[in-house]
């Protein structure tokens, strides 16, 4: 199959749909289901019924504002999100109504402006497709240039040209620790071995991070499709998707979409009758925060208790079964497909110096708009706050924003106008993690919020080095003293020692960053530290 | 010549023996698919018990210990059966700087149970997540399977005395 023969399979899918003009778009993400959207979905099927026609109502992936849902976009079949009139909060009796209307002019009470800057300031990439194709339809994928990125590889590039054009667009890693994308694939591509695995790295642990999640319940097949781009530039043929088993519908929607790939032929044996093959299963983690780290990763896919090992050696060189193993997050591989269609430097043209491209976050917490943002790289704190998150709601000040979850830190008030991007971050004592942005207005307290991580940090703790084990714990208790006004300046002293050994001396990424919470809300609260002491 | 292993008979005339049973086939009966076949346990029975852990230990050939280590290793897996209702309060960020906090002691007040325990009359376990993803809806429960956002305590202990 070359490119000619896919452009005339995505026209004959658009052909066979040609009657239809308009599209009446329900987000069924788990988000807007859990606000009812399903109901919705089959009231406005009902009252569309067969006389639908030039229009059809279709389920889709995730809108982003999540607050506001269930929501449900008007649009011509060919327009993106931008181009649709956007309805809120639509319950079933609503339905008639709106059917009503698809032609004619909106139902003005339930609209939700389009042109707000929570849509306008955003750029969507990695959510081109989100929240417009059907996610269980491999043929809608197809329509709008699924695969594409796929067939020309595999037709048209080797091995190296792909490696050549990640490298070139400057992508890191999207999991949080911005490892060059294009360092990592040369590394595995260039181990001599026979066996060689790529892994998706689903199991988004976060709490209060969501991005993956949305990724995987709107766009599946793009996920599929980047990996398969991996596994032929690294010479893999056989990939895991680790998903966590607290998403359902992701789980659900991943698995469909292999299903249907593999029938029409994009995985599986001979891709596109070449001799390329590659097969693809998912992974159920079962609810430990640590297996998010790539070694823990990998043993839990072994069928062990998700416990992290030393690096080196690297799963580049060692990594499943003892093989070279790829492994990247969701929305590292969901980025692959543009980079391909439009090529490195494109993609190097959006974002900042060292951080290139977009970045999709989580807004969560006391912000008047949550949800799902996607917008270019070094967009400010303000911006993304204030601007595209309307700012805090019910005449509230805000006092921080937590990014990065356990393993990061909080940006007070004073360092909003600094860019995002992994290095302006990291000098202000954060990390940018996955993209999950808690935000707190001045009713947080501080010091309960560092308690909050540390006693996640040390149940999710695996157990295995002691620096993090009994560290986490010890730091647990010094700050539930503090917290509740029973701590003294010498808790606080042993409590800044803790932090020290325990970054410096655990074994893997969770124990390391664990004080993370601790030493950042001490930077900029040290105060309401003070202010609980009691005693000397 | 590998010594073939001699599979184990199901443990009861049990249905649901057949369906773990398939799922270790599926993989061949590898050590590696120990955690896939404890969801497809947790799935059938609601809980992993002794006869079950030993059961999937003998098939896949694994020592007993590893597989209880996994069991216990991972918080999704229950070695206690739950009650009829299960109300899991998510703990995330989002949910607790909205005051996930308000609901488990809500409950806590009306039917004095705390997180991981079931009422005597095995009516109702309170359980908590480490975040369901339903950040926009903070703060959030899941009650038997259904994801319910911006919640107050009172609102959920009034769906948990509306359940049957």
């Amino acid at each position: 199959m070359n490119l000619d023969d896919l452009a005339e399979k995505a026209e004959e899918f658009r052909t066979a749909e040609a009657a239809v003009e308009r599209e009446v778009r329900v987000c069924l993400a788990a988000s807007c289901q859990s606000s009812g959207a399903l109901p919705v979905f089959d009231a406005l099927t009902k009252e569309c019924g067969d006389a639908g026609g030039t229009c059809r109502v279709k389920g889709v992936g995730c809108m982003g504002l999540c607050s506001a849902g269930p929501l449900v976009a008007v649009a011509d079949k060919d327009c993106d999100l931008a181009g649709s009139v956007l309805y809120r909060d639509v319950t079933p009796t609503d339905a008639a109504e709106i059917m009503g209307s698809v032609c004619g002019s909106p139902v003005e009470r339930l609209r939700c402006p389009i042109d707000q800057p929570f849509f306008a300031r955003q750029q969507r990439i990695v959510l081109e497709n989100s929240g417009v194709i059907d996610p269980d339809s491999f043929k809608g994928y197809v329509a709008v240039g699924g695969y594409s990125a796929l067939i020309q590889v595999l037709s048209e590039m080797t091995s190296a040209d792909v490696l050549r054009e990640v490298t070139a667009s400057g992508l890191r890693g999207r999991g949080g620790g911005g490892y060059p994308t294009g360092l990592k694939w040369s590394s595995v591509a260039k181990m001599p071995a026979d066996q060689k695995y790529v892994i998706c790295n689903a199991d988004e642990g976060d709490p209060g991070a969501f991005m993956d999640r949305a990724i995987l319940e709107s766009d599946p097949h793009r996920i599929l499709e980047g990996m398969a781009i991996a596994a032929y530039a690294v010479g893999a043929n056989k990939g895991y998707v680790y998903v966590r088993a607290e998403y359902p519908l992701a789980v659900e929607r991943v698995q469909t979409a292999i299903r249907k790939a593999k029938r029409s032929g994009f995985l599986g044996g001979n891709i596109g009758e070449t001799q390329f093959s590659f097969e693809v299963e998912v992974r159920l983690g079962a609810g430990a925060f640590v297996c998010g780290e790539e070694t823990a990763l990998m043993a839990s896919i072994e069928g062990l208790r998700g416990q992290p090992r030393p690096r080196p050696p690297y799963p580049a060189e060692a990594g499943l079964w003892g093989y070279p193993t790829l492994i990247n997050n969701v929305e590292t591989f969901a980025n692959i497909t543009p980079i391909i269609r439009n090529g490195g430097e494109w993609f190097a043209s959006i974002g900042t110096e060292k951080s290139k491209g977009t970045k999709v976050f989580a807004l969560a917490g006391t912000i008047q708009n949550t949800g799902l943002i996607e917008v270019p790289m070094g967009t400010t704190l303000r911006d993304i706050i204030e601007v595209i998150g309307g700012g805090i709601p019910g005449g509230k000040v805000f006092k921080a924003v937590q990014t990065g979850g356990p393993s990061g830190g909080c940006v007070p008030a004073e360092y909003l106008d600094i860019p995002v991007d992994y290095d302006s971050l990291k000098t202000l004592g954060t990390i940018m993690g996955s993209g999950g942005m808690i935000i707190m207005d001045e009713s947080s307290d501080m010091v309960d919020v560092a308690r909050y991580f540390m006693e996640f940090c040390m149940t999710e703790s695996c157990g295995k080095c002691i620096p993090c084990r009994t560290g986490t714990q010890q730091m647990h208790g010094l700050l539930d003293r503090i917290a509740k006004s029973q701590g003294t300046q010498k808790d606080l002293a042993l409590l800044e020692e803790l932090c020290e050994v325990v970054q410096a001396t655990s074994l893997c990424g969770l124990g390391q960053t664990a004080p993370n919470p601790v030493l950042s809300t001490l930077r900029y609260f040290r105060d309401e530290y003070e202010a609980k002491l009691s005693g000397r | 010549m590998p010594l073939q292993q001699s599979r184990p008979p199901l443990p009861g005339d049990d249905k649901r023996w057949k369906l773990i049973n398939a799922t270790m086939r599926r993989s061949g009966y590898a050590g590696h698919a120990l955690i896939e076949t404890l969801h497809s346990v947790q799935d059938a029975f609601g809980f992993l018990d002794e006869t079950s852990m030993r059961f999937v230990a003998a098939s896949l050939d694994v020592p007993l210990s590893k597989v209880f280590g996994v069991a216990t290793f991972y918080h999704l897996f229950m070695l206690k059966p739950k009650g009829r209702h299960a109300c899991v309060v998510c703990t995330g960020t989002a949910c607790y700087i909205k005051g996930a906090g308000s609901l488990v002691e809500a409950i806590e007040g009306r039917f004095g149970i705390n997180p991981g325990e079931t009422t005597e009359d095995n009516r109702l376990s309170i359980l908590t997540a480490r975040c369901v993803g339903a950040c926009g809806l903070a703060p959030a429960a899941v009650v038997d399977g259904d994801v319910i956002g911006k919640q107050s305590g009172d609102d959920l202990v009034a769906k948990l005395e509306g359940l049957d």
